[in-house]
Formats: C-alpha cells, sequence, structure tokens
C-alpha cells in the first residue's frame, strides 16, 4: 500500500492514500497530539466530506478495530482446513484481573489450550507475544483455538 | 478626574468593548480584526468619543502587541519547514509576491505617496493573513483536503519574504539612501541565513535556553528574550519586529509548541489593542474619500490571490475545485498589513489618507476573504451550470 505523507507546516502531518473504489482516506497527526480522520467525497478527491477529531484513545480503538478484523480474517482463512480451529478477539477490559499483569499468570494455554497470536495496542501489532507480555486495558487479543476453549479463555480474561 | 482613575477606567471599557466585539464576531463566524480596528476609529481622532488618558499605554501596548503578533508568526513554523517550504514553492511565492504587491504599489505611485507610500502599500496588498488562512481552513474542515498544503506553503513564503521585507522597509521609513538600502538588505539577508541556520542545528539549544517546566518562569523568560531581542534590533535598525520573529523561528520542537501555548492569551490582549490603537490614530473622516480606491484595490487584490492560488494548485496537480479553494483561502488581508501600515504611520513620513486606505482595505479584505473561501465552490458550481445551460441552448 502506499501511503502518501505530506508536511502541513503550523499544523502537522498528513498521511493519506487511495482507496480502491475511489476515495482518498487517512489521517492528520496534528501538532498539539489530537489525530483527524477524514475521507474525501466521492466526485472530488482534494475535499473532505467528513473530518473527524480523535483523541489519542479514540485513534488507538479504531486501530485495534480495523487491524484486529483484518488480522483475524487472514487467520481464518489460514486455519480454515483444520475443522474446529476457530479465531476470536478478546479485549481486555479496564476491570480484568490480568489488567498490568503479565499474560502468563492467566495461563490461558494450560487452562484452555487457546493459543493467543498477537496483542492489538494503540494501532499496533505484537505478534507471538510470550508469557511475560504484560496486558493493559485496551488491548485486543487475537486468540486461536476450540470453539468452548475459546469461551474458557474469555471467561479467564474477564473473571479471573 | 485622577489622571491613573481616568487611564483605568478607558482601558477598563475598551478592553470590556473589546470583548463584546470578538463575541459578536465569534458569533457571525468572521475575524474579530475588523471590528477592533472599527471600535478603535469610534473612539480615536475625530470619533464619536474621544480617550486621551489611555494614548501613551495604548501605543506602548500596540508595540508589544506587534513583537507578540511576529514572535508569535516565528514560533508556527520550523526552520525545517520554512526551509522546505521555500524549496517546495518558491515559484508560486514570486508570482504571488509579484501580483500583489505591485497593485499596492502602483496605487500609492498613482495617488502621489511616492516610493515609499509605494512600498508600504506593496507590502499591505501582498501579505494574507495567515492567522484568518488557518481559521478558515481548520472552521470549513480542509485540513485533510489536497490543497491545504499549496495554501500553507505560500503562507510559509510569505513568512520569509516578511523577514526580508519588514528591514527593508524600516529602512526606507528611515530614509536611507539607494546605498544604504542595500546594506540594510545585505544585513537583512546575511541575519535571515544565519538564524536559519543557527536554528537548523542548535535550534534546541536556543529553546533549552529559554524553556522551563514551570510555567511561569517560562512566560517571563520567553517574554523578556523577545523584548531584548526586539530593542537591540530596533537599535540596529532592523526592526524590532523582525528580531522577535527570528527569536520565534530559532526556538523548536515541543518548547516552540508551549510557547505558543502560553504566549496565546497575551498575543491576543495586546494585538486586539494594537489595532484598537492604530484605529485611534486614524480620523474615520479621512476614510471616506479613499473609499472607492479601497475597494477598487479590494478586487484587482482578491483576483491577483485568486489567480497566485489557481496557479499554484495546478502546478500541484490539484483539480479545478480545489484550486479555486486555494486562491480563496489567500484571499484575506489582515494582522500583517495594519502591521505594516502601523510601522509606516509611526514614522510619520507616509500621508495620513494612506492609513486611511489601508484601514479601509484591511477592513474589507478581512470581512471578504472568509466569505470568498466559504462560498467560492459553490459559486463556481453555479457558474459552470449557468455555463452549461448556456452552451445546451
Amino acid at each position: 500500500m502506499n501511503v502518501d505523507e505530506t508536511d502541513l507546516p503550523g499544523l502537522g502531518r498528513r498521511k493519506d492514500f487511495m482507496t480502491a473504489s475511489g476515495r482518498r482516506i487517512g489521517v492528520v497527526e496534528l501538532r498539539e497530539g489530537q489525530t483527524e480522520l477524514f475521507v474525501s467525497t466521492w466526485d472530488d478527491p482534494d475535499t473532505c466530506q467528513a473530518s473527524i477529531p480523535l483523541t489519542g484513545d479514540e485513534a488507538a480503538t479504531l486501530g485495534n478495530l480495523l487491524g484486529g478484523q483484518h488480522l483475524a480474517m487472514t487467520l481464518t482463512e489460514a486455519h480454515k482446513e483444520i475443522p474446529g480451529i476457530v479465531t476470536r478477539q478478546f479485549s481486555i477490559a479496564p476491570e480484568s484481573p490480568f489488567q498490568n499483569q503479565p499474560m502468563g499468570k492467566a495461563c490461558i494455554r494450560t487452562r484452555c489450550g487457546v493459543s493467543i497470536v498477537a496483542i492489538m495496542r494503540e494501532g499496533e501489532v505484537l505478534p507471538s507475544p510470550g508469557p511475560d507480555a504484560v496486558l493493559h486495558s485496551g488491548d485486543l487479543l487475537v486468540a486461536v483455538g476450540t470453539q468452548e476453549g475459546l469461551d474458557a479463555a474469555a471467561d479467564i480474561l474477564r473473571n479471573g | 478626574m485622577d489622571p491613573l482613575a481616568l487611564t483605568l477606567i478607558e482601558l477598563g471599557a475598551v478592553v470590556f468593548c473589546l470583548g463584546l466585539l470578538a463575541r459578536l464576531a465569534g458569533r457571525i463566524g468572521m475575524s474579530p480584526i475588523p471590528l477592533y480596528l472599527v471600535g478603535g476609529l469610534a473612539f480615536g481622532a475625530g470619533g464619536v468619543v474621544k480617550l486621551e488618558g489611555m494614548q501613551e499605554f495604548a501605543h506602548l501596548s500596540g508595540e508589544i502587541g506587534v513583537i507578540l503578533l511576529l514572535l508569535m508568526l516565528g514560533l508556527e513554523y520550523t526552520a525545517a519547514e520554512l526551509v522546505t517550504g521555500l524549496r517546495r514553492s518558491w515559484q508560486a511565492g514570486v508570482l504571488d509576491l509579484v501580483l500583489n504587491f505591485l497593485p499596492g504599489a502602483g496605487l500609492a505611485l498613482l495617488l502621489g505617496w511616492g516610493v515609499v507610500g509605494a512600498m508600504v502599500m506593496g507590502g499591505v496588498t501582498y501579505i494574507s493573513s495567515s492567522g484568518i488562512a488557518a481559521k478558515v481552513i481548520t472552521d470549513l474542515g480542509r485540513i485533510g483536503n489536497r490543497e491545504t498544503p499549496v495554501v500553507l506553503s505560500i503562507l510559509v513564503f510569505e513568512d520569509l519574504a516578511m523577514a526580508l521585507y519588514l528591514p527593508i522597509l524600516t529602512a526606507t521609513l528611515a530614509g536611507v539612501g539607494f546605498l544604504g538600502g542595500l546594506t540594510t538588505v545585505g544585513i537583512s539577508l546575511a541575519v535571515v541565513t544565519l538564524v536559519l541556520m543557527v536554528a537548523l542545528r542548535h535550534g534546541h539549544r536556543v529553546s533549552q535556553a529559554v524553556h522551563s517546566e514551570n510555567s511561569e518562569v517560562f512566560l517571563l523568560n520567553l517574554l523578556g528574550a523577545a523584548l531584548l531581542v526586539a530593542g537591540v534590533a530596533s537599535a540596529m535598525q532592523v526592526s524590532a519586529a523582525v528580531g522577535a520573529f527570528m527569536l520565534g523561528i530559532a526556538i523548536s520542537g515541543a518548547t516552540a509548541h508551549s510557547a505558543t501555548r502560553i504566549l496565546e492569551p497575551l498575543r491576543d490582549l495586546f494585538a486586539a489593542i494594537f489595532f484598537v490603537a492604530f484605529g485611534l490614530n486614524t480620523d474615520p473622516s479621512t476614510i471616506p474619500p479613499v473609499l472607492g480606491w479601497a475597494l477598487v484595490l479590494a478586487v484587482i487584490t482578491a483576483v491577483t490571490k485568486m489567480i497566485t492560488g489557481i496557479w499554484a494548485g495546478k502546478r500541484a496537480g490539484i483539480a479545478r475545485r480545489g484550486r479555486f479553494r486555494a486562491g480563496a483561502a489567500l484571499i484575506a488581508r489582515g494582522e500583517f498589513s495594519i502591521v505594516i501600515a502601523g510601522l509606516a504611520v509611526t514614522s510619520g513620513v507616509v500621508p495620513d489618507e494612506l492609513a486611511a486606505l489601508a484601514t479601509a482595505y484591511v477592513l474589507l479584505m478581512a470581512i471578504l476573504g472568509p466569505l470568498a473561501a466559504r462560498y467560492v465552490e459553490p459559486l463556481l458550481q453555479s457558474v459552470t451550470r449557468t455555463a452549461a445551460v448556456a452552451t445546451q441552448a
């Protein structure tokens, strides 16, 4: 994917690309630290139909949503040949007992045979996290396992 | 009445009125600058109410207002942005300079205000208001638009042009001859290059020198440094404003951002007083005779800015509508046109009509600019539609 980066003197930096449907989509990183998400109109790629200010948290969450979806789809595709194996995403809620704890403490693989294959955090992917990777509230875990195993893992992450 | 009490009452009343005007401007979505100017006209020489107690304070505050305006203009862009902006858009910048300097200068010559008057009026019509342009771009949700970098780099070029123009203007106003003028140009070119180099290489050191975690210490450091540099620059005949501008460029990175935040309220106050002080010194009765010329100038220089934007947009590969938006965003003139006219008026070597013309012109352009930026697209569309209908019929 070819992402264009343009300096906006005095304002910040714009990063955008053209979608297959002919719309330009991107973000402006403002100097004060906010992010502005924008989508161009369908008839004039130079202008914006919507320009939405996002706080740091919102931008990170949106990144996780988009990235997590993509990752889960790829993994599901990859495991298509193995019946019974499912990919699912878990988010770490602020009240989760494993918040700010190393992931190994939850013993998910030992207890329910589920593997955490990636952690999505602030739009970035941490692939194959080890047992000492610390979980934070807002993290999105991508897990692979059986349907029952995943249900059990969800329960562990929520209630300990 | 006790003179101090009189001054305080007048000052309080004026600042309070400015607050009301700023609120009104925000309500109807326009720049407060024209309202401040009108306010100044109403209170000043030949106005409705005559204020005498605050003249002295208004004068000094106005000077500080100019210094803060220029300091914050310098803070707005980093040295690296200035250099890349210059590299990327110098052709558009030069076109902008030629197209927009000439109408003002030409009219001044036509009205018999001589070379000095031409220098001043050229500057007044040349420089777009980066404050109004930036506000229009954010308010209309155009930050992500593809023509926005084009507009911004032209504004960057104008900033650099100001750094050279202001010292030359100061020298011209001081009545230095041709040779003296050349020396000043040489000195200012050298100073600008030096400051840019220092800012690129050692900007963090300058920033470190003024920076402090304590906002009170930081504010005092900044303000002290700005006034000192401005004063020294003024003593060296390079214009106080340019000194402050250069200091702003030299301060970079995170320090520049927090400096902008911390100075903003001060700038708003002193700049508002500066606009009022400018209005105070202009007799409203001198405006109607020059209003016709101001209108002519407004129409011509609105067109020349449009041409600049359209040309620059075309070069950057922007489609037709984007090009017109770029042109319209540049139309507004404001704070810096008044700064230039203010320098000329203080020196006393230009006729009173010049101040009146500059005031009327900025009043028109500060109102017309944002309107043009907002309505250029619907206007363009209806023109295109009418033309299409006409060809069909």
